[in-house]
This record gives C-alpha cells, sequence and structure tokens, in this order.
C-alpha cells in the first residue's frame, strides 16, 4: 500500500515552517548580540539533532543488514524516510560552517587566527583587521615590527595541524558526502529489489552495509570531535565520540517508532505486529540505557578524577544550566528505564508515543548542551528556541512523509519479507 | 508458528532426530572417556599442582617474591586479573544478550562459554586475593558489622565496586547456566542405568519431570536472568576499567575506558571460546552441531569487537596528542617507543591487525586459521592489560623512580598454574556436563535443522 501524504498532514508541516520561520527570521534581529550566538547555536543544535537522527536510521538499516536481521525488514521504508532527510540536515550543517567560516558567527573559537598567530604588527594590534605573525621568522622576513600577541592561545595554536579551515571543511564534505551516497545506494537497491526480487541484491546490501558500518565507525567519532567537541575547543574527552553517537542513534530509534505508530493509526502498515512494537520499544529502552551509560561513565571519571582542564566542561554546565543538564539526564534515564521496562508497556503504542515525546524533547537538550554551553556564557531559552526546533520538525515532517509517498510502504521482495510477517515473540 | 526464511543457513547438519541429539551430545557421558582426555587432564593437573604450590609459596613467603617494585606497584596480577575477568564476558554475552537477540546460533555454544565464564572468573578472583599478602584477612573486602573491627570499607574505592561487581556477576552467571542445565540433566538421569550415577543427575536436575508449566517457568526464569545479566556484562568491566580510569595517571585516566574495556573483554572471550570450541567439535564429534557457520559468526564478533578496540586505541592515541596535556602525550609515546614499545607492538598487531583477516570469508570459515587466529587474540588481549598496566606505572614523575618490571619464576608460575587449573575444570566440565544445550538445540531442529529446512521449502 502506497502511503498518501494527506493535506491536512502537509498543512501541518508548512504551518510549522512558517511558525518556525518567522521566529528563525526575528530571532535574527532580536538576538544579535555576540555575532548572533544564540540564533547560531540554534541553527547547529537543530542541524544536528535532526541529521543526527538521520545517521541514526542510516546506521540501524545499515545493522539491520548486516546481522540479518528479519523482522526489521517491515519497517525498511520508514527508516528510508527518515534517512532521506541527510542532505537537507547537511545544507543546514553546511550553512552554520560557512558562517563560522567567514566569522559571521564564533561557534568554533579555533577559527579567529587570533587564537593561532603568535605575534601582531604593534601599529595593527587592536584595530579591527590586525596584521597576524605565526613565527618571528615569518616578521622579520615581511619586515614587520611585532609584538607578542595578545589573543595568542597556545593549546589552540597547537592543535591547528587538525583545527584548521581547509581540513576541516574536507573532512565535513567527505563524511556528508559518504553518508549521502550510501544512504542513496540503500534507497535505490530497495526499490530495484521491489521489481527484480531474489536474493543478489541483498547479499550486495549486505556486503555493502558491513563497509558502511566501518566507514560509520570511524566518523560518527570524528564529526563529533570536529563539529561538536571543537567547540569546547580546550576540553577533550576519548569517550565523546561513542557518546554523542548513542544519542544519534535512540534518537533516530526513536523518531521510528514515532512515525511506524502514526502510519499504523492512520491504517497503514497492517502487518506490522505487537511484536515489532516490542522490539521497536526495546531498542529505545536499551539505547536509552545505553546512552546513560557512556554519559555516565564520561561525566563520573571526569568529575572523580577532578583534573582542571577536564572538569571546567562540567562546572560550566552544572554552574550556569543546572536544570537542563541534570534534567535532561533523568528524563532520558530514568524514565524509559520505568517506563518501558515491562513488556505490554513496549506493545502499547500510547506509552510508546508518550516516552516517544518525552525522549524527543531530552535529546534535543542533550543537543542543547553539547552545544550551548561551548557558545554562550549563560542559559537562554525561550521562544527562538521552541521556534526553531518547530520550524525544523516542520520540515523534517515535510521531508520524509514526501519520501515515504514516493515507494509502496512494504518492501514487496526482500527473501527476509516472510520471517518479517510471521514474526512473533 | 515461526517462519525462518530460505536464505538463512540451517544450524543442525545432517538428518538428525530428537533421539540422534541426545545421544550425541550424552553419549561422551556414558562411554569411557578416551585416553587423550586422561593424557590432558593429568597435564593440567600437573600444571595445577605447581600453581597452587607457586600460590602457596607466594603465600608463605610474602608478595616480595613477585618482581613488583615500588615504581611498577601493580604488574603481571593485575594482569592476569583483568585478562581472565575478560575471558570470562564471552558466556555471559553469549547466553544473555545473544538471547534477547534471539540468534539461535548461540544454543551450541552458550553452554561450554557458560562454563568457561565460570572457570575464567574463579581464576580472575585468585589474583586480588594472593594479591593482599594475608589472605587470611581476605573477608575485610566486604562491608562488615564493627564487631569485627572498626575497619570500614571506602566506598569511594573502585577496587571495592570491583568486590560487588564481580561477586554479582559471578553469581548470576552461575545461576543462569545452572538453570539451563537442569532439563538436560533430567535427560541424563533417564538414560543412566548404574543406579550411583542416576541418583547423582537425579539430584542435580532438582526432580525435573519436563511438564509443560516447567518448560514455561524454565523460559521465563532465563528470560528474567537475561535482562539482569545483561547490564552486569556491560557493568564488571566498566568497573574493572574504573580500577585504572579513576585515576590520575596519565595512559590510566581516559573516558573511553569503560565501553573499550567491554568490549576488549568480549574480544578476548569470544576468541577463548573459539580456542577451546574447535578443539572440542573435533574431539567430541560435534561437527553437525558447531558449525563452520557458527565458527563463522563467532569469528565475526571478533572482527567487531576488535574493531571496536582499534577504534578506541586510536582515538585515544589521537586525544593525547589533541589535549595538549604534556604527560598525556609522553605515555602515548613512551608507550610505542620507549622500552615496553614491543608489548605495545605486539598488541596492536594481535588485536587490531590479525583479527581483519577475517575479513575474508575464506580465513573465517577456515578452522585452522582461525584457531591459530583466536590464540593470536588471547595473546594479544595479555599484552593489552600489560601495556596500560605496566608502561603507564613504570616512568614515574620523577625520572630517578623510573623502572622497569622484571617478572620472577613466581609470577610466571602463578600465572601458568591458573591456566592449568581452568583447563583442569574444562575438562572435567566436558566429561561429565552435557556440552551443549541439548533441549534447547531440540527447540530449532524443526526450522533450522538442514534436513527440515529443505523440507520446509
Amino acid at each position: 500500500m502506497n502511503f498518501v501524504f494527506s493535506s491536512r498532514a502537509k498543512l501541518v508541516s508548512y504551518i510549522l515552517m512558517i511558525v518556525g520561520a518567522i521566529a528563525i527570521i526575528a530571532g535574527f534581529f532580536v538576538y544579535g548580540e555576540n555575532h548572533h550566538a544564540r540564533w547560531w547555536s540554534n541553527m547547529m543544535i537543530n542541524g544536528f539533532y535532526f541529521l543526527g537522527i538521520a545517521l541514526g536510521a542510516l546506521f540501524f538499516y545499515a545493522l539491520h543488514f548486516a546481522t540479518e536481521t528479519a523482522w526489521a525488514v517491515m519497517l525498511r521504508r520508514v527508516m528510508e524516510a527518515v534517512f532521506s532527510f541527510i542532505p537537507y540536515a547537511s545544507v543546514v550543517m553546511i550553512i552554520v560552517f560557512i558562517g563560522s567560516t567567514f566569522h559571521w558567527n564564533h561557534i568554533y573559537h579555533w577559527m579567529d587566527e587570533a587564537t593561532t598567530m603568535q605575534y601582531v604588527t604593534a601599529a595593527s594590534e587592536g584595530s579591527a583587521h590586525p596584521d597576524y605573525f605565526y613565527s618571528l621568522e615569518a616578521a622579520e622576513k615581511a619586515g614587520a615590527d611585532v609584538m607578542a600577541n595578545p589573543s595568542y592561545d597556545e593549546l589552540i595554536a597547537n592543535k591547528t595541524m587538525y583545527l584548521n579551515k581547509p581540513f576541516f571543511w574536507i573532512r565535513t564534505l567527505i563524511y556528508l558526502a559518504t553518508f549521502i551516497l550510501f544512504g542513496n545506494w540503500f534507497r535505490k537497491r530497495s526499490l530495484k529489489e521491489d521489481e527484480v526480487g531474489g536474493t543478489e541484491i541483498h547479499m550486495k546490501g549486505y556486503k555493502r552495509a558491513a563497509v558502511y558500518l566501518v566507514i560509520f565507525a570511524v566518523f560518527s567519532s570524528t564529526l563529533s570531535w570536529d563539529w561538536l567537541m571543537s567547540i569546547d575547543t580546550h576540553w577533550f574527552s576519548t569517550l565523546y565520540g561513542w557518546y554523542v553517537f548513542s544519542g544519534m542513534w535512540v534518537s533516530a530509534m526513536n523518531i521510528i517508532t514515532i512515525l511506524t505508530l502514526y502510519l499504523i493509526s492512520k491504517g497503514y502498515l497492517k502487518e506490522v505486529n505487537s511484536s515489532h512494537l516490542q522490539d521497536m520499544g526495546k531498542w529505545v529502552f536499551a539505547l536509552s540505557f545505553l546512552w546513560s551509560y557512556l554519559w555516565f561513565s564520561q561525566f563520573m571519571l571526569i568529575w572523580y578524577s577532578n583534573i582542571p582542564e577536564e572538569v571546567t566542561y562540567f562546572i560550566v554546565r552544572i554552574n550556569e544550566y543546572k536544570v537542563p543538564f541534570f534534567g535532561m539526564f533523568i528524563v532520558n534515564f530514568a524514565l524509559p528505564m520505568v517506563v518501558l521496562m515491562s513488556r505490554d508497556a513496549k506493545r502499547n503504542p500510547g506509552f510508546l508515543i508518550a516516552m516517544g515525546t518525552i525522549i524527543f524533547i531530552g535529546h534535543y537538550m542533550d543537543t542543547f548542551m553539547l552545544i550551548v554551553p561551548g557558545v554562550m556564557e549563560k542559559m537562554a531559552f525561550g521562544w527562538l528556541e521552541v521556534g526553531f526546533l518547530l520550524g525544523f520538525m516542520g520540515l523534517f515532517i515535510n521531508r520524509v512523509f514526501s519520501s515515504l509517498a514516493k515507494a509502496p510502504l512494504e518492501p514487496q521482495k526482500s527473501p527476509y519479507l516472510e520471517e518479517s510477517l510471521h514474526h512473533s515473540i | 508458528m515461526h517462519k525462518e526464511a530460505a536464505i538463512r543457513t540451517p544450524l543442525i547438519l545432517g538428518n538428525k532426530s530428537y533421539h540422534d541429539i541426545t545421544s550425541d551430545v550424552i553419549g561422551p557421558i556414558e562411554n569411557k572417556a578416551p585416553t587423550g582426555w586422561y593424557v590432558l587432564i593429568t597435564i593440567a593437573g600437573l600444571i595445577s599442582l605447581w600453581g597452587i604450590g607457586c600460590i602457596l609459596y607466594l603465600i608463605s613467603t610474602g608478595i616480595g617474591v613477585w618482581g613488583l617494585n615500588k615504581t611498577v606497584g601493580w604488574a603481571w596480577d593485575i594482569t592476569n586479573f583483568v585478562w581472565w575477568v575478560g575471558i570470562g564476558h564471552a558466556g555471559t554475552l553469549i547466553s544473555a544478550v545473544l538471547l534477547l537477540f534471539r540468534q539461535k546460533w548461540r544454543m551450541a555454544i552458550n553452554r561450554s562459554a557458560e562454563a568457561m565464564t565460570i572457570f575464567a572468573v574463579m581464576m580472575a578472583a585468585v589474583f586480588p586475593g594472593i594479591h593482599m599478602g594475608r589472605i587470611w584477612l581476605a573477608y575485610f573486602v566486604f562491608p562488615l558489622p564493627n564487631q569485627f573491627g572498626s575497619l570500614w570499607v571506602n566506598f569511594n574505592s573502585p577496587l571495592l565496586w570491583d568486590v560487588f561487581a564481580i561477586s554479582t556477576y559471578f553469581s548470576v552467571s552461575l545461576v543462569f547456566w545452572y538453570i539451563g542445565l537442569i532439563p538436560d540433566f533430567a535427560t541424563i538421569r533417564d538414560r543412566m542405568t548404574k543406579p550411583l550415577t542416576k541418583k547423582i543427575y537425579g539430584m542435580l536436575s532438582f526432580g525435573w519431570s519436563g511438564k509443560a508449566k516447567q518448560w514455561s517457568r524454565f523460559e521465563e526464569v532465563s528470560l528474567v536472568l537475561a535482562g539482569l545479566a545483561t547490564p552486569l556484562v556491560f557493568s564488571v568491566h566498566s568497573i574493572v576499567s574504573m580500577d585504572f580510569a579513576t585515576s590520575v595517571i596519565p595512559g590510566w585516566h581516559t573516558t573511553i575506558f569503560p565501553p573499550y574495556f567491554v568490549s576488549g573483554a568480549v574480544f578476548s572471550g569470544f576468541a577463548m571460546v573459539l580456542t577451546l570450541l574447535l578443539v572440542m567439535r573435533k574431539v567430541m564429534k560435534l561437527e553437525n552441531y558447531i558449525t563452520r557457520k557458527h565458527v563463522e559468526y563467532m569469528n565475526i564478533v571478533i572482527i567487531v569487537t576488535g574493531s571496536i578496540v582499534g577504534v578506541a586505541y586510536l582515538t585515544e592515541l589521537f586525544i593525547s596528542w589533541y589535549s595538549g596535556v604534556e604527560y598525556e602525550s609522553y605515555a602515548f609515546i613512551n608507550r610505542f617507543s620507549g622500552p615496553y614499545f614491543w608489548a605495545y607492538w605486539i598488541m596492536m598487531t594481535c588485536n587490531v591487525v590479525t583479527p581483519q583477516l577475517f575479513w575474508f570469508k575464506k580465513i573465517r570459515t577456515n578452522f585452522i586459521l582461525t584457531f591459530i587466529l583466536s590464540i593470536v587474540v588471547n595473546i594479544g588481549m595479555w599484552f593489552e592489560r600489560f601495556v596500560i598496566i605496566v608502561t603507564s606505572l613504570h616512568r614515574d614523575y620523577v625520572p630517578s623512580s623510573w623502572s622497569m618490571f622484571h617478572p620472577t619464576w613466581v609470577d610466571i608460575g602463578v600465572f601458568i598454574g591458573t591456566i592449568g587449573i581452568f583447563f583442569f575444570l574444562f575438562l572435567l566440565f566436558a566429561r561429565f556436563f552435557p556440552v551443549l544445550a541439548l533441549n534447547e538445540l531440540k527447540s530449532i531442529l524443526r526450522v533450522s535443522g538442514e534436513e527440515n529446512k529443505k523440507e520446509n521449502h
């Protein structure tokens, strides 16, 4: 059966987008201080949150191929629709990075060359465009009369081999291109399989999925260092990449569950039974644990050792952002644990939707906490944040639903289709 | 009715009936043991005795007989402890996590993997025990009421968390393993003719009669235990890693340790399962149950966990540079280029490079190569712990206290001794216990047996 993107759903998505657009435009003029720091952080929070959801869906898609998981075959089209959002979220990320590169925003402290250049000409120091030199030799060569640059930051300067604009852009473009290419590849083969059947496409997908998992295992870590960890340029944590990855994954499973339940409530996906639902619920439940485990491991080890250069990260968060910092941990850990523990809750659409909404907000707050404290000194949350989120939700719904409408909602000829149809636990 | 896709590989080869499964698994218990078994258990027994001798010598003389010095205060002892605990991860992962993931291939390997887990955890427990020096005061690791003396354990110490984590893990693993054994013991009881053995297996089976109600409870309790055991699989090695990571020692204090240790533990555990099962399937003629596909699946787990460990090594290396912390960078430069560079490169080669050979289907489905590589992984994972522990300690902040660690014969003797005891126990298990979960295997014969699969399609 094909999904029809009803005019009502379309209207809702447009209204959300319009509300978002108004907030985004108004916010740009209202919150102009510090190079529109608040506005740009919101752009990044939403861009990354929805990119993470799409990437998590693509990861699970590859995982279900590589592990020969049959039950999830019924949800393939839903996952495909979610990861069809990768290109749109990528554009948002690129806009943020262009803004950083041209100093329209100061999300990345290290992109300011004032921090990495050791010398500055005495005459230009303090002016709008100072002349910097990275070494005395270079200054002598240019015949400039230089002094020590007061904004020089040795820790940041030492990282320039990795954190510099060209290399950052190369990495960013490689990540995004890889994700888009793999996403398109899987989608194309999945539609092709509907026509030709057989096992050949399936086996190719199995191999391609394994390759993607390897690539994503590396990229999920490096992209979190590049895009997120480098916001707090001085700070570092080896666990960071895995922690961010677990957040993406749980958010993705949550959205896939909600989307599936929506489709069922509209009379689609009739073959998805309560066992499928229970398995989805299990993933949300288990991944909430995984995320909490990684959150706790990172927090506890840094808190316990109390080494100044590491612990500052959490001091800022606890002093200035106490409520969202601990609040989101409780929401993302304790609530799913208590609510989704029982078998019946995982089979109950009402519970799953209610929990899903809370987790959706919880992990939005997690993404908020990854970005905002590194950009702004004080907590700020108001109509701008809500407007941004609503606008992006509208865009996400619009794009995902129109992708859903393009192909039959159930894969037609996967070798595991029968097994998935008869799924019973 | 459960449906299995045609493209799934059968898990039980040949044209087996339910009766065949029973005879194939219980046969070795009923028949006389082959000479090879007596030879092996004698060798293992002698090594065990040697190990026990070394331990007694250690306890009666003192920790000084080890090669520890004031800079390297932890070396082989803790290396061996972490190595054994790590090996002890595969069993519960296979029986609990793979149960939750409904991986049916686990049924051919879970029983022996769980037995191995229990023996490995026992061997692990030896090391902190004897490391105390005065083992007769070992009960002080528990929070005891003050009547025992006004000594209260330090709840802030990860070493204490270890006591709780490992003892909980051990108890749950043991219960899990034993509950799985109950129906199988009952099957043995029903086949035994000698009154004494019948009596013994009857007692072991707790009067199991195979009623539907009992099976229903059996499945329920398995699921509950799996749910409890899964977080334990994570917690044990996370807490072991916190023994190091909560400190401020460069090379030890790093946030990736908990998940990376868990992955490494599963990695080494699966390697040990492979080492044991590849021999066992041949000797006990279980080739139809522990098939090439089973070995391939386990090798895939080895690639995945080995690669996770590899990513973690590289992450640590990168961040040690990225952090700009002088001590942190030095710790890692010293690891790969200092006096213990050979240990680092053995670790890298055995854990990260060679497991990648399993990407080739020819290699991961080859029994002999798998056997060799599984031992390589076991060696690599021992060196991983050695590298973490000794290279982080041996160069103190003050160069005047820099030193090296040289193991004494007691260090080596105790380690080899625990390997002997481990194999001694495993050989006993293989002789008197049903090495496959035969009643569970019967439940998949209809859908995953080779002949049945052919008929169904």
